[in-house]
């Protein structure tokens, strides 16, 4: 059993999903704040195209996916600052354009048919090359940056962006760099839970998180962990014992996970408020 | 007797929002150390002032200043404190009171450097006065409406800013958290800070206003000393409880004078 860990191949799909376990939630986590927890999402199907794009260009299909996918996240973020009413209506036309772009660019690829794009769909961890793992790393370095460096304004800007505005940030920047984290977090995640299911590394650890705790910090460092633990965890059980492919047991442990902490969270909540009575 | 620049001065302030004008040719000078209550009926337009002398919501006629600058080019916005009418909750993400308040010094702060004592001390004397230190652990999801204001307040006075600008401050707060609040005003107004406040009725916070403006369809209806009871808020129908009714009644100015 743990020889296949000595495996080259095996090495670099345990990187993979240990930097997406940590960034996609740590990202997730001022996402889910600002209620824009379909934005992975959104970005995901844009990416598809930057995919199809390498294809047809023949760059590696990481480099065009962040290209497109950070075009993406910036022209979402412009829709919903300017836009009120028709906000959603004008995602939806991205996303559908994203995954008919990345159809159409594929087909017209040499060699190119849809079956390669199902390796960025549903992901295809074991067939990360030592290049994606080194785009993979540099990515999950500038999401963390990201966050170290304006984490503070980050949280006041996503609690209210009006207090924002009267506190002298730079609200339309900061927005921005939220988009464009979350796109770099989808193009991290692509390869190892594809990019139909990167959501969920987003927003199911910040879920399962608040179960237990009170602050935001708290529950970001928190999803974090749990975000390691579903996606190293998922990635090894189907390569041990289930027949799952990995991205979807990643999705399912993580699934599991929420719905343990919700039951074990209630008990938690529970004990805490005998607690504060006693206290009183 | 006032300092040379005003902090706000807003000279023929319109504004519209969906086509629909809000405010119409508002000029309005606001003083370092006033104490200014903007009243008036629901949709008068009174939270759009506010939010206009801010920058918040952008003019379409007009122009205001804010500390001599156009709110776009303003940079000192530590000196500013602005406390919205309600904590916006439901994001999902739970935050504690600490963290939300501590929050308020982010104008005070600069990137990459970390928490200062300076931060730190700042962030207990504002949860000391408005008595949630013994929360400060919880989440503000779990607060009342009452104490989420009171975080809302504490936020604004952890940025230790010179002019206060609250929209509705007491709308929605027991009567128990709107006389800490008058309290903790007073102490500012002590201090010598400069507070604009949106208020459908004052309460409490009556004695210390030293300016009443009343909006009445996006224009300046009355401006001067407070309008008394007797005159705005004595309409019949007008349900009335004042704490305060059985103290002496005290002249606008009364509070801060017998202070000084």
């Amino acid at each position: 059993m743990i020889e296949i860990l000595q495996l080259p191949f095996m090495q670099r799909a345990v990187i993979a999903a240990l930097l997406v376990g940590l960034c996609a939630p740590l990202v997730g986590t001022f996402i889910v704040q600002r209620r824009l927890a379909l934005l992975g999402d959104g970005i995901g199907h844009v990416a598809l195209t930057g995919v199809a794009l390498g294809f047809l260009t023949g760059t590696a299909p990481v480099l065009t996916a962040v290209l497109v996918s950070v075009i993406g996240a910036v022209a979402i973020e412009l829709v919903r600052a300017r836009g009120r009413t028709s906000g959603d209506v004008a995602l939806a036309l991205l996303f559908y354009g994203g995954i008919a772009g990345g159809v159409m660019l594929i087909s017209i690829a040499p060699g190119g048919s849809n079956a390669k794009l199902t390796s960025y769909l549903f992901g295809a961890i074991a067939s990360v090359t030592a290049e994606d793992l080194w785009v993979i790393g540099a990515l999950a370095v500038a999401v963390i940056a990201m966050v170290v460096v304006f984490g503070r304004e980050l949280f006041v800007l996503c609690q209210d962006e009006e207090v924002a505005k009267a506190s002298g940030l730079p609200v339309r920047f900061l927005s921005l760099l939220i988009a464009v984290t979350a796109a770099l977090t989808v193009v991290i995640a692509m390869r190892v839970v594809g990019l139909l299911l990167v959501s969920a590394l987003m927003v199911i650890p910040v879920a399962t998180s608040q179960q237990f705790t009170r602050g935001f910090r708290a529950t970001m460092l928190l999803s974090m962990v749990f975000g390691v633990i579903a996606a190293v965890g998922g990635l090894l059980s189907s390569t041990f014992s289930v027949k799952v492919p990995p991205g979807a047991a990643i999705v399912l442990l993580a699934l599991a996970g929420f719905v343990l902490a919700l039951v074990v969270g209630r008990f938690v909540r529970r004990g805490r408020g005998r607690t504060r009575e006693s206290h009183s | 007797m006032h300092s040379v620049t005003a902090v706000f001065d807003m000279t023929g302030g319109q504004v519209s929002l969906d086509r629909r004008s809000v405010l119409r040719g508002v000029d309005l000078t606001i003083c370092a150390g006033e104490v200014v209550a903007v009243l008036g009926a629901n949709g008068s337009g009174k939270s759009t002032l506010i939010r206009a002398l801010l920058g918040l919501t952008p003019l379409s006629g007009g122009q205001t200043l804010l500390y001599g600058r156009p709110p776009a080019r303003f940079r000192e916005w530590w000196r500013v404190g602005y406390v919205p009418q309600r904590l916006q909750i439901g994001g999902g993400v739970p935050a504690t009171v600490r963290e939300v308040v501590a929050s308020g010094r982010i104008a005070r702060q600069r990137r990459l450097r970390p928490t200062t004592e300076a931060d730190r001390q700042a962030v207990e004397r504002a949860l000391e006065a408005v008595s949630l230190a013994d929360r400060a652990g919880d989440s503000v999801q779990n607060l009342s409406g009452g104490q989420q204001q009171r975080v809302l307040i504490a936020r604004a006075l952890a940025g230790e800013p010179d002019t206060y600008v609250m929209d509705e401050p007491t709308a929605g707060v027991d009567a128990d958290s709107q006389h800490l609040l008058a309290d903790t005003l007073s102490a500012l107004v002590r201090d010598g800070r400069t507070i604009v406040l949106v208020a459908h009725e004052l309460g409490p916070l009556e004695p210390i206003i030293t300016r009443g403006i009343l909006i009445r369809d996006g224009v300046i209806a009355h401006d001067g000393v407070p309008p008394r009871p007797e005159g705005e808020c004595a309409k019949p129908g007008h349900e009335h409880v004042h704490p305060h009714a059985e103290e002496p009644v005290t002249g606008p100015l009364a509070g801060w004078r017998a202070e000084a």
